[in-house]
């Protein structure tokens, strides 16, 4: 008798666990590389502009970008919480870590979107009211942090709908000891979401404060 | 009907990379023959029907393969060595070169020789003297191609690049723009004019227009405001520019970097990059206020006071 | 019911993967591989038509030496036009699109990929980006070259770049899920049996080549991102103005471009091992080195991106560890060669539409690889760069290497995708027209290269217009080569004669199956015990 769960193509319920894990482990694999190109652009430029960088590096919210991390990785230790309550079959448990993440993650958008209000009032913005205009090339670093911020936002807002589908999944009852890959895969991805901003914080945040 | 295989070859790193032209048609020929023949006679003696003896025998297969991968990169490796050594000759330019600045922008190429003059598609130039281009873009990246040579090398707006060449034949050889910049980059062509040496000197005397590109750049130099802290007495503590160009001048931050026409450019358009030593970082920036022949011509004046001293009381 | 059935809890149909089902929704919102390899199939042709187009626009502007058929913009934007549909939706999905999503499951005993209907999103978002470029084109164009070098590009064309590029960017991502589902297809789902060291030379293709779609992709869709922001918000790190670099485009663009050209080869190559043991009725000498030069292409591939770029104002030395790397690079690929010839030696051959297809593939993926070695050698790529000879070297792989297989592989596997056999006397005619039309449009362009004309113009000096006439007229005799698979291979639909299961004799899990294959692809899952290509020992 086959599982609901399983589909026609695989020929085991494990089988296709395995299949989907690495798959999801290679689609992050291309994220990474996605956000390759913008780590790629920040090292040469700030390899060619060290001091328009540090310059620069001393405008960002340190106090935004640091409650921003600790929210984020709070959260990662939540999401893990609801994956090991699903692993022993406590559904409604995961669900609650489930949903404190979503709020944490919730929590990180509004930080976030009070921070970029705070830049634009500051005029933080590349272009022709550039506020460090005097600093050649500071409009660099603040296109990166921009593009990069934003880029990383919208991955949190996918794993906010991630987040979503899995806990309503997960309030249907439709996870068990034996079946919740989904709710792995969401946990894998967070991780991800996580690990591009613990480079992201030092690179925009702390460059060069402490001097 | 004509049917050209050869372009004129012209310079004196002609020779040197058709010679590699030819050995790698040669090899490459080598190289079809051994696999084309092979193919040939196995598709006519083993076509399907014919009888023959197909019994495979023990080959040492992996004997075989490593032999013609090593036989392969060895030819490889032969060939890149040449390549290699030939192309850092081309670029290299030597020291004794003269030097030309080529302004590249849609669609146009602009020569400026020292002597002042200037030249809009064409390329005057005496055989039998090294030869070296400063080349500049005004907006896009084009580049600068002249096939009876066998040298390019791109323009990139922000820098400076450079490309040399040492004619051998007089005559008129093709110039193109070989970077695609928009509409008209198949109209952004000329003709490069290799004269004899003394040919070259009267053309030079004849096309002088009396202001050579120093004068022009003495005068820029005034117009723009430059001489208000750089020269004279003044209350602005700027560097003094004479004795300045070719030699190393320590930075602010430490570094030490030679005043060459790359620095000279960053000063006048991004002065608050490399700050030298001792001065204030007040020097405005000249951003879309100079053209890069402008540029050019502020550079040959900064190289013609490179023997002068300082005049006045600064130090 | 069989044992697979009940495993299954259904009951497969006993018509095939085309008569078991009907009507429009039927085919779009399918989750069948082979009906999704039908599907790009015909998406693919379209984008070709359309290319194609473009490129005899070309050629007829370039039989005389003055700019007189087009307008200089115009004739920008069709080259512009036929690079970008060439390379995005014709050359990169072609042979895993549609080769690839038919023949993969069925080679590895599998009932579909792992992930069928992130396949069909596959071919969704190519639909999308498809139509995001056609709407580029047809609102104006873009005249930036398929490359989009900056800062023309993004500051100075007054075209529609975002647009296309945004196409471009959907359609990668078309890729990425297509490679991903290969690679845990390959992974997971092989049949009982099947070792790594037993599949079919075409498995280890297809495999790298995904290795490249999953991990080059990225990062074109990052730097057509950079390329766009740049390009809408006027600010951006390849301006010059504010300290940016327009060579850090291209350093971002080639590190994809370059791994890209291995996505096109790599599925072309592993046809070929295909058909060369298939025609020569033994197996393919020196397996493993085949299988593992594959994987080397694709890592290697990675490392050569600055060939595109010697005379960009790159260091001379950086040069010359690109160069190193594309000479390495070029090793594998020369190994597989030697292998496919050494096939043929003590076999039994016959000269079928695939195989004369193969032949030419040899010929000129040969040339067009050794005229790589010249781009290589550093001191005469300076001479040859942005010249008609690196035209001519790429179209000999890309078109003399890849479109070659991919119609030798669709003469090949079209008794089993259509079930009828496509009329074998006009097969051979159109390779053979194909192969002549093709060396006499691209051969002249090697010399014209090396006279020193540049690409991308339209008017040319006179001296050039002899090679030119000839290349328009091989362009000519091409068109004829390749209309006439159009016409008989749709005619073969209807009235060509009826295939088995295993027309040619060949080996392989995709010929135990009946031509057009069940639904869902086998009665009973084969298991393996065999080598690839074990045909029985050839004694007359």
């Amino acid at each position: 008798m086959r599982h609901a769960a399983l589909k026609v193509q695989f020929d085991s319920l494990e089988q296709q666990h395995e299949a989907s894990r690495l798959g999801l482990w290679l689609f992050l694999a291309t994220e990474y590389l996605f956000f390759g190109g913008l780590f790629l652009a920040y090292t040469v430029y700030h390899l060619l502009y060290p001091q328009a960088f540090a310059e620069a590096g001393k405008h960002t919210n340190l106090l935004c970008g640091s409650i921003n991390a600790a929210l984020l990785l709070t959260s990662g230790l939540t999401m893990s919480l609801g994956v090991a309550a699903i692993r022993r079959g406590a559904s409604d448990i995961s669900a609650l870590w489930i949903g404190l993440t979503i709020l944490l993650a919730l929590a990180f958008l509004g930080v976030k979107g009070a921070e970029y209000a705070d830049d634009i009032h500051k005029h933080l913005v590349p272009g022709s009211a550039f506020a460090l205009s005097q600093v050649p090339s500071a409009q660099i670093f603040f296109y990166l942090y921009w593009l990069m911020t934003a880029l990383h936002a919208l991955h949190v807002i996918a794993g906010v709908g991630f987040m979503l589908i899995v806990l309503w999944l997960a309030k249907r009852g439709k996870f068990s000891p034996q079946y919740h890959s989904p709710v792995e895969f969401a946990g894998i991805y967070w991780g991800f979401v996580d690990v591009i901003w613990i480079f992201l914080y030092p690179l925009l945040y702390l460059l060069d404060r402490h001097t | 009907m004509n049917f050209p295989l050869f372009p004129p070859a012209a310079s004196t790193i002609a020779p040197q990379t058709d010679l590699l032209f030819i050995v790698l048609v040669a090899v490459s020929a080598l190289v079809l023959a051994v696999i084309f023949i092979p193919t040939i006679y196995f598709l006519i003696k083993y076509r399907r029907g014919r009888r023959v003896d197909r019994r495979m025998p023990e080959l040492p297969s992996f004997k075989i393969e490593v032999t013609w991968t090593l036989i392969t990169l060895v030819i490889f490796l032969g060939l890149y060595a040449w390549a290699s050594e030939v192309y850092l000759k081309i670029e290299t330019p030597p020291a004794d070169a003269l030097e030309l600045n080529v302004v590249g922008k849609q669609w146009m190429w602009k020569i400026e020789h020292p002597e002042g003059i200037s030249e809009i598609d064409q390329l005057h130039i005496p055989i039998g003297q090294n030869v070296k281009l400063i080349l500049a873009s005004q907006d896009v990246i084009h580049s600068f191609f002249i096939p009876a040579f066998r040298v390019k090398e791109d323009v990139v707006p922000g820098r400076y690049t450079t490309e040399w060449f040492c004619a051998t034949e007089p005559g008129t050889y093709h110039l193109f723009c070989s970077q695609y910049c928009g509409a008209n980059h198949a109209q952004m062509i000329g003709q490069v004019i290799a004269m004899d040496p003394a040919a070259y000197q009267r053309w030079l005397t004849q096309k002088s227009p009396g202001v050579t590109l120093a004068q022009r750049g003495a005068k820029l130099f005034r117009d723009l405001g430059c001489s208000g802290c750089h020269m004279g007495n003044s209350i602005v503590h700027a560097p003094r520019l004479e004795g300045l160009y070719g030699k190393p001048v320590p930075l602010a931050n430490g570094q030490v970097v030679v005043a060459d026409d790359t620095y000279i450019r960053d000063c006048i358009l991004t002065p608050q990059l490399r700050v030298p030593g001792g001065y204030p970082p007040v020097m405005p920036t000249f951003q879309g206020h100079v053209t890069e022949d402008e540029l050019f011509q502020l550079t040959a004046y900064i190289k013609s006071l490179a023997t002068a001293t300082v005049e006045g009381g600064q130090p | 019911m069989n044992a697979l059935q009940e495993k299954l809890a259904v009951e497969i149909p006993a018509e095939d993967y085309l008569h078991c089902e009907h009507g429009l929704k039927s085919w779009l919102l399918t989750k069948d591989h082979k009906r999704i390899g039908l599907l790009y199939l015909f998406s693919i042709l379209f984008f070709f038509a359309l290319a194609a187009f473009a490129a005899a626009m070309m050629r007829a502007e370039l039989l005389t030496p003055k700019g007189d058929l087009l307008i200089p913009t115009d004739y920008n934007k069709m080259f512009t036009m036929h690079g970008v549909l060439m390379v995005w939706f014709f050359l990169i999905p072609s042979i895993p699109g549609v080769l690839g999503n038919f023949i993969l499951p069925l080679m590895l005993g599998a009932r579909d990929l792992a992930f069928p209907r992130l396949n069909l999103l596959s071919w969704y978002l190519f639909i999308i980006g498809g139509f995001m470029a056609l709407h580029a084109i047809v609102i104006g164009g873009v005249d930036t070259g398929w490359t989009f070098y900056t800062p023309y590009s993004t500051t100075y064309s007054n075209t529609h770049v975002v647009e296309m590029a945004a196409g471009v960017f959907v359609a990668g991502f078309s890729s990425i899920l297509t490679g991903l589902n290969f690679i845990i297809t390959i992974h997971k789902m092989r049949a009982p049996g099947l070792t790594w060291f037993r599949l079919p030379l075409f498995v280890w293709s297809m495999y790298s080549t995904s290795l490249i779609l999953v991990l080059a992709t990225p990062v074109l869709a990052m730097t057509l991102t950079l390329m766009a922001v740049e390009r809408i918000w006027h600010v951006g790190i390849f301006n010059p103005a504010l300290g940016g670099d327009p060579v850090l485009f291209q350093h971002l663009f080639w590190f994809y471009s370059h791994p890209a050209v291995y996505i096109m080869i790599l599925p072309g190559m592993g046809v070929a091992s295909e058909i060369v043991t298939c025609f020569s009725r033994k197996k393919i000498f020196g397996y493993e080195f085949v299988a593992f030069s594959s994987i080397a292409i694709a890592l290697l591939g990675f490392l050569v991106w600055g060939h595109h770029m010697f005379v960009s104002s790159m260091s001379a030395y950086a040069g010359a560890v690109f160069s190193l790397m594309s000479f390495l690079v070029a090793v594998p690929s020369a190994i597989k060669v030697f292998n496919w010839t050494m096939t043929l030696y003590k076999g039994s051959i016959s000269l079928d539409t695939p195989m004369i297809y193969l032949l030419g593939f040899i010929a000129l993926f040969a040339i067009g690889g050794l005229t790589g070695i010249f781009l290589a050698c550093l001191a005469e790529d300076v001479h040859l760069h942005d010249t008609y000879f690196v035209i001519a070297h790429f179209h000999y792989i890309m078109v003399g290497g890849m479109v070659t297989t991919f119609m030798a592989g669709l003469h090949y596997w079209w008794p089993k995708i259509t079930g009828r056999m496509y009329p074998e006397k006009l097969g051979q005619l159109a390779a053979l027209i194909l192969f002549g039309g093709f060396n006499l449009t691209f051969f002249p362009q090697y010399i014209l290269g090396f006279l020193g004309m540049p690409r991308r113009y339209h008017a040319y000096p006179p001296e050039f217009q002899i090679y030119n006439v000839l290349s328009t007229a091989g362009a000519s005799i091409l068109a004829i080569g390749y209309l006439m698979p159009a016409f008989y291979l749709v005619w073969s639909l209807r009235n060509g004669k009826r295939a088995g299961p295993n027309p040619w004799g060949a080996t392989g899990l995709e010929w135990k199956t009946s031509s057009p294959p069940p639904k869902h692809n086998f009665h009973e899952t084969p298991v393996v015990t065999e080598d690839a290509y074990n045909y029985p020992p050839l004694i007359d």
